[in-house]
């Protein structure tokens, strides 16, 4: 077991432990965001530098701070480690800058994509970014392509994650997807134009951060916010038949993993169940998914609803209105 | 009296053949050493040259040797790093192409002092060249019996393998290397775990050295430890190769005993011969282009007055306010016409086109870097312009998976330190900077056109 404080708090994790994931043992605001860390696929991490942190002494024997900032999600802990996460206003400069450098050649097209809502870069732009850009210059662009009937790949809002490229290695038999070229041309491949088509192929969608790989047969189907989020199984041979079923009245939009709260999933799902049971009769539905993010979808916290709290707020709501028509309400924005 | 242990055949007629370089005096470190030696003994003369890695950052050799970890039960492996990319840098390619039994011999030793049984020459895949004369070299060592089993009836046996690369740049960091060597895209891998002493080439123990390092090898076993730690100054010990470039009379690889002033190497006729054209001296890159770039005053003496000497300290003597560090020794000087900025978004283009692309800093920031320096260069910059660079650099540095991240911000940042005038001219005066030759037609004068004066 390794002692380790993380911005003031002390916590104890078995040796080994990332920084992160000691930091996502005491949870709340001092954890770093992560952008390709992925636990369940291995060898990822370490890429998009969201997770940098200071280390103001690496460990009880050697009471040092490291020279750098370290990723978070792929250094493991030391006995007496002292971490800063946003205490430490390096830190938080050099997040700025990562975040900076992730949208810069992004299209921030969110109004036409689909993952708007539940994207993990708009969550960590609106903490993190600033509300106006630096650059220039003109942004890189692709073509959008189709991988197989089912994905479609924006290269465009890529962030270069690689956790797809490890789904395709890890959970599927024939690897036909990966990286090609280098830098800031670097882009996600399907070998010869293969299309990928196997068992596992569809977790790519659900491991993506952003709106590079989307389902295919949800596109444009709706915003995700105003779908309703049902935790449903069925007996499937293949995988743990475990998913979110995304549905509006009776009609099933799309089937995804089920995601915690770090945006992880923990038990893929087969493209069986994900693109072939759009029936609600196929699943035995367990009830409403919570949603963890603080992202729109999360406002819709419809599985709990307090119906009190809710009819005083709408009270709440009216009064406030006429307030302002009336022009005598205390509370009244001036305008 | 200069020495020279690298170059100092390498004017003899067919030293590339083994019968040659045999009749020099070549292989016979080999014979002292498996005849004579323990791996240890190999080992510890290496640790007692002082010799430092010769491939860019200058790490001790002989300590590196130690970190292997021969009792792990797994092969080890010897890399040798022959991607020779940085630009400004062209010395290992005179080795291997001139004297290649000289990186056999070298690599032979170390092999023995590591225990490995299998080496390999991981190559730059535009010296394709030079790939017919390691083979050639490789096989006639073969044929007399310093490769294969049982060399020379000692019980220690190695093949080395040549391979070329495809022809990147961050194939020369070392994990990105093996990752290439294993087949696959050259990506650096993450320092914890993927240190090669430990978990190297297939997760073995790997020592990765460079060319001129490990060729360096047999003139210490012949010499001895001691007696080649007497040459140079201080930690800076040996010689060391500099491939000279740029505006000087005499371009070249030179051998040179670490501890030459940096004057008497810019000027004497020994040397690089002088300023070409008659010119005066306006900047020196001193190791390759990833170092910071100092102004004639403070290339030639330190910022505390005292005359700067190519060795790893003097060199790097102010840290990066008023030194820069001798890196890979890749020497390119700038007369007074150079255009910095043009100068600086060469390099960024480079830095640039060579990111893998694996971390966001890189990827993003070394486009963004280039696009901007091409636009105050062709006379589109902004007065924010420069503050941005700078900017961008910071925010790159320190904060990416391998060095590529620093050896693109460090130009930028010291190029803005030491030359922002250059920078503000073009801000200033668009219509003259279009004109690729501006600086040769008029060159700057110091202090003349600053916007803040
Ligand atoms: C981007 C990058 C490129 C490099 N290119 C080379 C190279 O071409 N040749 C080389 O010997 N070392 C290169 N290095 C340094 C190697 O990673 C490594 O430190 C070196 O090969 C170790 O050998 P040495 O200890 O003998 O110097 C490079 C490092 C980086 C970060
Ligand atoms: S497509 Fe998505 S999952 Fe794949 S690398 Fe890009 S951002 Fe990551
Ligand atoms: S610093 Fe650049 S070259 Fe190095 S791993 Fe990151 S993106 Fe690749
Ligand atoms: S989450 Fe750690 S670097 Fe991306």
């Amino acid at each position: 077991m390794a002692k380790i404080t993380i911005d003031g708090i002390e916590t104890e994790v078995p040796d080994g432990t990332t920084i992160l994931n000691a930091a996502r043992q005491i949870g709340g605001a001092i954890v770093p965001p992560a952008m390709c860390y992925y636990t369940s696929l291995q060898q990822s991490g370490g890429k998009c530098r969201v997770c940098l942190v200071r280390v103001a002494q690496a460990s009880a024997r050697d009471p040092r701070p490291l020279p750098k900032l370290v990723a978070s999600c792929s250094t493991p802990v030391q006995d007496g480690m002292i971490v800063e996460n946003i205490t430490s206003p390096d830190v938080l400069e050099a997040r700025k800058g990562v975040v900076e450098f992730l949208l810069i050649n992004h299209p921030l097209d969110c109004p036409i994509c689909d993952q708007a809502g539940e994207c993990d870069l708009q969550d960590l732009s609106y903490a993190h970014g600033l509300a106006t850009t630096r650059y220039e210059e003109e942004r890189r662009t692709f073509e959008p392509i189709d991988i197989g009937d089912k994905i479609k790949l924006h290269m465009t809002r890529c962030i270069l994650c690689y956790r797809c490229t490890y789904v395709a290695d890890q959970l599927t038999d024939e690897r036909r997807h990966g990286v090609l070229n280098r830098g800031d041309r670097a882009e996600i491949g399907t070998y010869i134009q293969k299309a990928i088509d196997n068992d596992f192929s569809g977790n790519m969608i659900d491991v993506c951060p952003v709106g590079a790989l989307t389902d295919r047969t949800f596109r444009f189907k709706s915003r995700v916010w105003f779908t309703r989020p049902l935790d449903a199984h069925r007996n499937c041979e293949k995988c743990c038949g475990k998913v979110v079923l995304w549905t509006k009245g009776e009609e099933v939009l799309r089937v995804t993993a089920r995601k915690d709260k770090y945006g992880e999933v923990h038990e893929f799902i087969c493209n069986e169940c994900r693109f072939e049971h759009k029936n609600l009769s196929d699943w035995v539905v367990e009830g409403p998914r919570h949603i963890d993010r603080h992202s729109v979808i999360s406002q819709n916290h419809y599985e709990k609803i307090n119906l009190v709290a809710l009819k005083k707020e709408i009270e709440r709501q009216i009064q406030f209105q006429k307030g302002r028509t009336n022009g005598n309400n205390p509370n009244a924005l001036t305008a | 009296m200069r020495r020279q242990l690298l170059l100092k055949d390498i004017n003899v007629p067919g030293i590339q053949s083994y019968d040659v370089y045999r009749r020099q005096g070549g292989y016979t470190a080999v014979e002292k050493a498996l005849r004579g030696m323990s791996p240890e003994q190999v080992t510890e003369e290496v640790k007692l040259s002082g010799l430092r890695g010769r491939g860019g950052a200058g790490f001790p050799t002989g300590l590196k040797w130690t970190f292997i970890d021969r009792k792990s039960g797994k092969p080890v492996y010897l890399v040798c790093n022959a991607d020779e990319s940085e630009p400004g840098t062209f010395k290992d390619r005179y080795l291997l192409e001139h004297i290649p039994h000289l990186l056999i011999e070298g690599m032979i030793l170390a092999s023995y002092a590591i225990g490995a049984n299998t080496a390999y020459i991981y190559m730059r895949g535009e010296f394709r060249w030079i790939f017919p004369i390691l083979e050639r070299a490789i096989a006639e060592a073969k044929a007399a019996g310093f490769l294969g089993s049982n060399i020379l009836g000692s019980g220690f046996s190695l093949e080395i393998h040549v391979h070329p690369g495809g022809g990147a740049y961050i194939c020369g960091e070392e994990t990105a290397l093996l990752e290439s060597l294993e087949g696959k895209r050259g990506n650096p891998r993450l320092k914890p775990p993927y240190f090669p002493a430990v978990m190297g080439l297939y997760h073995c123990p790997t020592l990765v050295n460079n060319v001129e390092t490990l060729a360096t090898v047999p003139s210490i076993i012949t010499m001895g430890g001691a007696e080649y730690a007497r040459i140079g100054v201080g930690k800076s010990t040996g010689t060391k190769l500099i491939s000279a470039s740029g505006h000087i009379n005499k371009p070249g690889v030179y051998e040179i005993e670490l501890g030459l002033p940096v004057e008497e190497f810019i000027y004497s006729d020994e040397y690089c011969g002088g300023i070409w054209k008659g010119r005066q001296l306006k900047a020196v890159v001193a190791g390759g282009s990833s170092v910071p770039i100092l102004p004639a005053d403070l290339i030639l003496k330190t910022a505390k007055g005292e005359p700067r000497l190519m060795t790893y300290e003097s060199l790097a003597e102010g840290g990066f306010q008023t030194g820069t560090m001798l890196g890979s020794g890749g020497f390119i000087v700038m007369d007074e016409t150079t255009c910095i900025v043009r100068n600086l978004w060469n390099f960024t283009r480079f830095y640039h086109h060579e990111s893998c692309g694996q971390c966001s800093p890189c990827r993003e920031g070394t486009g963004w870097m280039e696009k901007v320096l091409h636009r105050i260069e062709h006379g589109e910059g902004r007065p924010h312009d420069i503050d941005l660079l700078d900017d961008v650099a910071k925010k790159i540095e320190g904060k990416t998976i391998c060095p590529l991240g620093d050896a693109a911000a460090w130009p930028v940042s010291s190029a803005i330190r030491h030359f922002r005038e250059d920078f503000e001219y073009h801000i200033r005066y668009p219509e003259k900077v279009r004109n690729p030759k501006h600086f040769e037609i008029e060159p700057l004068v110091p202090r003349r056109h600053l916007a803040t004066a």
